[in-house]
């Protein structure tokens, strides 16, 4: 078949506003400068205004009327009868034509200095980088793009954490790219990315990309005020750039959320190029208040052939695979103000495809539009030049087939500031459908489709299908049909010319035996089409538009619940052993009574008109776990960038989409304390946490919460195991050091602050501060004697107390000098022999401890302990004997005294928190497991409805493997299976954030 | 100080191992949890030079020393089979390891010479009630030969049950972890080699099995012959369902007369047909997360139970993450899969008798049976309850062996410490 080649580009000379200043050393410097009319056409000015039957005048690039019907004389008129106009797409995110920066070499040895001077310390902090001094226009890319019906693309440098400005190009071939520039310095762009050009090992985690911003902000704002004494490059850059478009990129919902906080202490309100997974938490993305810039690279569905590999396959994995074409809609549906993307996509010309599948599922159209023209415009404050079609706005448009988020729809033409590029012929009629052909008395269903630049056709009678060639060129069709379906020996050849859109085709048929006569070809009404499609493909079309997509659960994976704002219920267990963890010891035969999220009473014959009853004869009813050491819950642990990060938060990194948390729960515990990890002597702030599984991050975290900080000491932050040897300190004497030069400037810092002065907010040293201040506390990760003794020392000169080591494995070595100190000691009930700083570690330790009057806790660090820190608490029993109602202290009432929650939660009274666990067995018991456990009168873990779900999960995954095979045996494409690694993280695990993820 | 320091020193030495046994000992009255299911209670135990006499309710049958147990309860020592005790000292002093041989076929390479009987990690394990373990290397296709030995020995000769016991075949992976270790988004994929893989090992395996020597000698060859005549056990560590289904095939088209998978974290959907091939299971480690996403939180304490339900014969052991340490919670792995569902005799069972079943050894070990080696311990309560499992004594072999560690010794240091 011949193919039509439209791909050439039909420059009409229309161009006429290139700059007259330039010498022109090629000919003559004569310029045109005629009209253009587009006439007959569906013209889409805007999301919200078409004209029927309409036409566009342009001239110099710009539209200069609509909707004319008399054109100046000097007006080249072309028809598109029937076709759509719409003004081009705006890309927002792209490094279109930016050259590939160099890569910093690697080296040996983790680098902690920048590599630049005369900027800020930070090399992944770059707002001086400008898209417009590294701009080469690249050809090839901007055909894809304008293939695709982009007009406009605004490029940055997509390399670093503050990435500078971009600029905004049209896609013209860029012969000269001063007439292709519509802005420079058109946004600011963000990502939580580190830039190639160096190997700076700041920041390497996430908290640590969002500490160093906020510092980054207040330098800024100390160079304004004259703090800084040094000029800085880039800070100078970051000031002027202040009032553009703030743009970040980010890698997942949890991250928008992040950067959107950040945004909120500063005054800026960042547009978010987003993830496609931010249907999971529509109403906390809602909250953010934030454009969303989306990608539409939906990922396909998954090879679930093999029913072994299945098993690697999560249900979230599966479900993001259904759920993510619904996002753009989800958002829109809840007030999101949404644009659309080509990042991620392979090819931009995947764009459309996927759009109209989201309209399918129901994203409405003219927010679709808009997510590609006028948001991005609004977006980049240059509506007053693009995004719709008004007059005097840039003649930047495209014609397409058919309406643009139709399936079949192509896209025939692309103009940019009056540059013609052609990728289909607007003159050819559209004869898609499906007819029904007559001819030699015989009835066929024909159903002619798109293909390239022309159609495609597939016919079948009731009992078979024939291979059928069609083509159609200048406007004349051709269709050769095969007399026997099976044998394609002869052939019936039809004929017709086809001048207007019409519903009846009629031409000449040559039939095999050289006979000729007439055909008909009649068009179905919609109605028709769908019923006469076999049983199969209807199916297939239910199961994309229906009620299989299955809902979001939050989390939004096995196990989620339905609804992120459970009901806490006013509940009555009766009859139960309570043990209190208070003075009142052990309580049997005894009722309790939550309500509103306290324990309200508790007594014996306790009654409640409106309270839910739970049986708890022969059942055990205690505080929930508090477990004072745990690093589950965290996109991130370890900000290893410095030996100091007290800047940084864990209250940025917690993840609430973790299933140790859920797993947790099972196994009664209530509270934790997400710690950052031991990398650094001085290491980032807690998060305290309840573990309320299924709401977003920031409800997990306390009122009110108690300030914490991780300390550490030993083998990690002297790099023992990991080889580095290239950062202070790297022996305990320099541990030493550290904290006391650090604890010495913050002195200096607080007295400045206290003299009245103005000066530059240090964030590290505020939080230092406040531990000297004791208004935060020190948990120190701790082995070995000689460093928990040090750390004292060094409290008592800068008067304030170590309130927790933790680990603390040679506690029982020094438990008088904590007593006296008044250190608390959180540790491992038995770990020991995994590093040599361990030898001396015994299972006794607890035991020590506590009889020298140190307050006692026993911790996991570890996402499988955490799971039976009840086993953990028996231990103390069987090593060094401690009585079973001290032992259980030390997993509830001990760790909420040393977290400083102790009036909240962690014993069973009257007036506090109702968060507790039913347990089938006395919980110090090996055989005791929890039945329930609740969080503020929620429970958010129930044995019965743990089995309820189990069974849901099974179903949940049936659905989709079912959906996956139909997808596959659709033809469409699908990726093989992988399985999420679940990396469970340690006080030593250390992030790598700081590579790039393209 | 001084005074308390000498009377430490003073103390016996656990590094020393304890003296054979010169005349009968008796324990009356405990309640005798036997390893097989059986529980006796008001029980007498007799052993002579080292070997179990009588077990049963018939006090005149004590003779010798008698020790006075009512209310207390007298186990067979527990049994960590597939570990790498004594092999590594310190996890994360490289210079302490011996459990990893460099190359990929390694089944002349013996664990028993790098068994380290003075480990402190070892004399921790006694204190509560393992003393005998399946002494394993790791790493390579085939890692090696393990022995068996029990926990009080001056050498490795000494503390050996039997040598050279079993080979230990590491299956590979049907999915494994792929792209830059950094990468946040790592995934694991479908290992593309996994048949050529598979088929090395058929490979490996068939050119061992017509091995004569009459060629030259060849000792990776000649160690693999016992595997072929059942002199030596094969333990096939694998966990996902294809592969323990290739394991099962493995074992009829090579014709193996003993085989056990280790680890078998999916067995539990192949159960029919592992109970069919006549294989064992050796069931990872019960205090364990669960492996993918979606599963039972508490598949891994159940695991246990599943298999034994499916009539698998099964036994526990604890490989994994600080594996060595860890060892001495065997008995509350125990305590766990019973909490899940397992009966409390039974859950014992997999720790003693199973083990000594699986590991060719159930004739000298595992039970406090007649006949069999006094390896035997009391505990003041239920040993597989951390608040039970208090031993009072412990004898290995017969030999009435010290329950102090390294970590006794400095709890009793320290103690003292205080109340001066």
């Amino acid at each position: 078949m011949k193919h039509y080649l439209f791909m050439l580009v039909c420059c009409l000379g229309l161009s006429s506003f290139a700059q007259d200043y330039f010498p022109d050393s090629k000919g003559v410097k004569a310029k045109t400068s005629n009209y253009v009319a587009i006439t007959n056409a569906i013209i889409h000015v805007s999301p919200s205004k078409t004209l029927e039957n309409s036409s566009l005048l342009f001239k110099d690039g710009k539209v200069v009327s609509l909707g004319d019907s008399k054109f100046p004389e000097n007006t080249v008129i072309i028809s598109a009868k029937g076709k759509h106009i719409y003004p081009s797409f705006i890309e927002l995110y792209s490094g279109f034509g930016i050259k590939d920066l160099p890569k910093a070499p690697r080296t040996s040895q983790p680098q902690y200095n920048p590599n630049r001077s005369g900027y800020y310390w930070n090399d992944h902090v770059r707002p001086d980088q400008s898209a417009t001094a590294h701009f080469k226009f690249d050809k090839k890319k901007a055909e894809a793009m304008r293939k695709a019906g982009f007009g406009t693309v605004n490029t940055h440098v997509t390399d670093a954490f503050v990435r500078g400005t971009s600029a905004l190009y049209t896609l013209k071939n860029g012969e000269n790219v001063n007439e292709n520039l519509l802005k420079s310095n058109s946004a600011q762009y963000f990502a939580f990315d580190k830039s190639q050009q160096s190997r700076q090992a700041y920041p390497s985690s996430i908290m640590g990309f969002t500490a160093l911003l906020r510092q980054f902000y207040h330098d800024t704002e100390a160079y304004k005020n004259g703090l800084i004494s040094e000029k800085d490059l880039a800070i100078e850059a970051f000031i002027k750039n202040e009032n553009l478009p703030q743009i970040f990129e980010v890698s997942d919902y949890l991250n928008a959320l992040r950067a959107d906080k950040i945004g909120d202490q500063f005054g800026v309100q960042y547009t978010i190029i987003g993830s496609g997974d931010e249907y999971k938490r529509v109403q906390t993305i809602k909250e953010t208040k934030a454009r969303f810039v989306l990608p539409v690279d939906y990922p396909n569905a998954y090879d679930v052939e093999d029913s072994y590999l299945r098993d690697y396959l999560s249900l979230s994995d599966m479900k993001h695979w259904q759920q993510a074409p619904h996002n753009a809609m989800m958002l829109a549906d809840n007030g999101v103000e949404i644009a659309f993307t080509t990042k991620d996509l392979k090819s931009p010309s995947t764009l459309h495809k996927n759009l109209a599948k989201s309209v399918k599922l129901g994203l409405d159209k003219a927010t679709a539009l808009a997510a590609l023209t006028t948001v991005p415009a609004q977006i980049l404050q240059v509506s007053n030049q693009l995004g719709t079609l008004d007059e005097g706005k840039i003649a930047n448009f495209i014609i397409t087939s058919n309406e643009l988020f139709a399936k079949d729809t192509r896209i025939l033409e692309n103009w940019v500031q009056g540059h013609r590029f052609s990728y289909g012929d607007i003159s050819q009629i559209d004869i898609s459908g499906d007819y029904l052909l007559t001819f030699d008395n015989t009835e066929y269903d024909l159903s002619i489709s798109p293909k390239g630049t022309s159609f495609k056709a597939s016919l079948k009678n009731s009992t078979n299908t024939f291979k059928t060639k069609l083509s159609f060129e200048n406007n004349w069709l051709n269709l050769i049909i095969p007399v026997e379906a099976q044998d394609e020996a002869q052939f019936h050849v039809l004929s017709a010319k086809i001048d207007k859109q019409t519903n009846q085709i009629n031409g000449k048929a040559v039939l095999a035996n050289g006979t000729e006569s007439r055909f008909t070809a009649t068009k179905k009404t919609s109605a028709e089409s769908d019923s006469s499609k076999d049983k199969n493909d209807s199916k297939k079309d239910n199961q994309e538009n229906s009620h299989d997509i299955l809902p979001v659960t939050y989390p939004n994976m096995a196990y989620g619940l339905s609804t992120p704002n459970p009901e806490s219920k006013r509940i009555l267990f009766k009859n139960a052993t309570i043990i209190t963890g208070s003075q009142q010891g052990k309580l049997e035969g005894y009722d309790l009574l939550v309500q509103d999220g306290k324990i309200e009473k508790i007594g014996k014959d306790l009654k409640s008109r409106r309270a839910e009853v739970i049986d708890a004869t022969g059942k055990f009813l205690t505080a929930g776990i508090i477990d004072e050491h745990s690093h589950i819950a965290a996109s991130s642990v370890n900000e290893g960038g410095h030996n100091s990060s007290a800047e940084v938060k864990m209250e940025d990194a917690v993840n609430p989409d973790d299933i140790s948390i859920y797993r947790s729960l099972a196994g009664g515990v209530t509270t934790i304390q997400l710690l950052h990890g031991s990398a650094n002597p001085i290491g980032g702030r807690s998060a305290i946490l309840k573990l309320k599984w299924g709401k977003p991050a920031e409800e997990m975290i306390y009122d009110n919460s108690p300030k914490f900080i991780k300390f550490a000491l030993g083998e990690n932050v002297k790099q023992s195991n990991w080889g580095g040897n290239s950062r202070f300190p790297q022996s305990r004497m320099g541990v030493e050091q550290v904290f006391i030069d650090y604890f010495t400037r913050a002195k200096e810092y607080g007295e400045l602050k206290a003299s009245g002065d103005t000066y530059r907010v240090d964030e590290e040293l505020e939080t230092l501060l406040e531990i000297i201040n004791s208004e935060r506390f020190i948990s120190c990760h701790s082995y070995v004697q000689s460093e928990i003794n040090m750390l004292m020392k060094v409290a008592d000169q800068f008067d304030f107390n170590v309130n927790t080591f933790t680990h603390i494995l040679e506690g029982y070595k020094v438990a008088d000098k904590m007593k006296a100190h008044g250190a608390g000691g959180s540790t491992f009930s038995d770990w020991w022999a995994y590093k040599y700083e361990v030898n001396d570690a015994i299972p006794f330790n607890a035991a020590i401890m506590h009889e020298q009057g140190v307050t006692v806790a026993i911790n996991s660090d570890d996402g499988e302990m955490i799971r039976r820190l009840n086993q953990e608490a028996a231990k103390s029993m069987k090593y060094g004997d401690v009585s079973a109602e001290d032992a259980w202290k030390f997993v509830t009432a001990n760790p909420a005294k040393l977290l400083h929650i102790e009036d909240r939660v962690g014993t069973v009274e009257e007036g506090k928190d109702a968060d507790l666990v039913l347990w089938n067995a006395h919980p110090l018991s090996i055989y005791a497991k929890p039945e329930k456990t609740m969080i503020e009168g929620v429970v958010y873990f129930d044995l019965e409805k743990d089995l309820a779900m189990r069974k849901q999960i099974k179903k949940e995954r049936n659905i989709l493997i079912n959906q996956m095979m139909q997808a596959k045996n659709k033809g469409l494409k699908t990726q093989p299976i992988k399985k999420k690694e679940k990396e469970f993280l340690h006080c030593d695990s250390l992030d790598h954030l700081n590579h790039k993820h393209n | 100080m001084l005074l308390v320091f000498s009377c430490t020193s003073l103390t016996f030495s656990q590094q020393t191992p304890a003296t054979e046994q010169t005349e009968s000992i008796s324990i009356i009255n405990a309640t005798a949890h036997i390893g097989n299911g059986e529980l006796v209670n008001n029980a007498v135990i007799v052993f002579e030079d080292g070997i179990i006499t009588y077990v049963g309710t018939d006090q005149s049958k004590a003779s010798g020393t008698t020790i006075e147990a009512t209310g207390k309860h007298v186990y067979p020592g527990f049994i960590a089979p597939n570990s790498t005790l004594g092999l590594v000292e310190i996890d994360a002093v490289a210079a302490t390891g011996d459990e990893d041989e460099l190359g990929k076929m390694l089944p002349h390479v013996r664990s028993i010479i790098a068994y380290n009987t003075e480990s402190k990690v070892v004399e921790s394990m006694r204190p509560n009630g393992v003393l005998m373990g399946q002494i394993t290397p790791q790493g390579g296709r085939i890692s090696g030969t393990s022995s068996i030995v029990q926990f009080d020995a001056w050498n490795w000769e000494d503390a050996i049950i039997k040598e050279d016991d079993a080979l230990h075949l590491n299956w590979p992976y049907g999915f494994r972890r792929s792209g830059n270790w950094y990468d946040p988004n790592r995934r694991y994929e479908q290992n593309k080699n996994y048949q050529p893989e598979v088929e090395d090992i058929y490979t490996y395996f068939k050119s061992a099995k017509v091995y004569t020597e009459e060629n030259n000698r060849d000792l990776e060859k000649e160690a693999m012959q016992g595997v072929f005549n059942g002199t030596k056990r094969l333990f096939v560590h694998v966990n996902g369902e294809k592969e323990i289904r290739d394991v099962i095939s493995f074992k009829e088209k090579m014709n193996l007369p003993n085989l056990t998978i280790v680890g078998a974290y999916h067995a539990y959907k192949v159960a029919e047909e592992l109970k069919a091939a006549d294989i064992s299971v050796l069931v990872q480690r019960v205090h364990q997360v669960p492996n993918f996403e979606d599963d039972d939180y508490d598949l891994p304490y159940k695991l246990p139970k599943l298999l034994h339900d499916a009539g698998l014969l099964v036994a526990l052991e604890g490989s994994g993450q600080m594996e060595r340490m860890n060892s001495r919670n065997l008995p509350f792995y125990a305590g766990t899969a019973a909490a899940f569902g397992l009966d409390k005799e039974l859950a014992l069972q997999m720790i003693t008798l199973n083990t000594a079943k699986i590991l060719g050894v159930d004739d000298q070990i595992g039970s406090l049976e007649v006949g069999k080696d006094a390896t035997l311990f009391i505990s003041e309560g239920d040993a597989l309850d951390m608040k039970g499992n208090k031993l009072t004594r412990a004898f290995i072999q017969g030999r009435d062996i010290s329950l102090e560690s390294h970590q006794t010794e400095l709890y009793k240091r320290y103690s003292n410490k205080y109340k001066d």
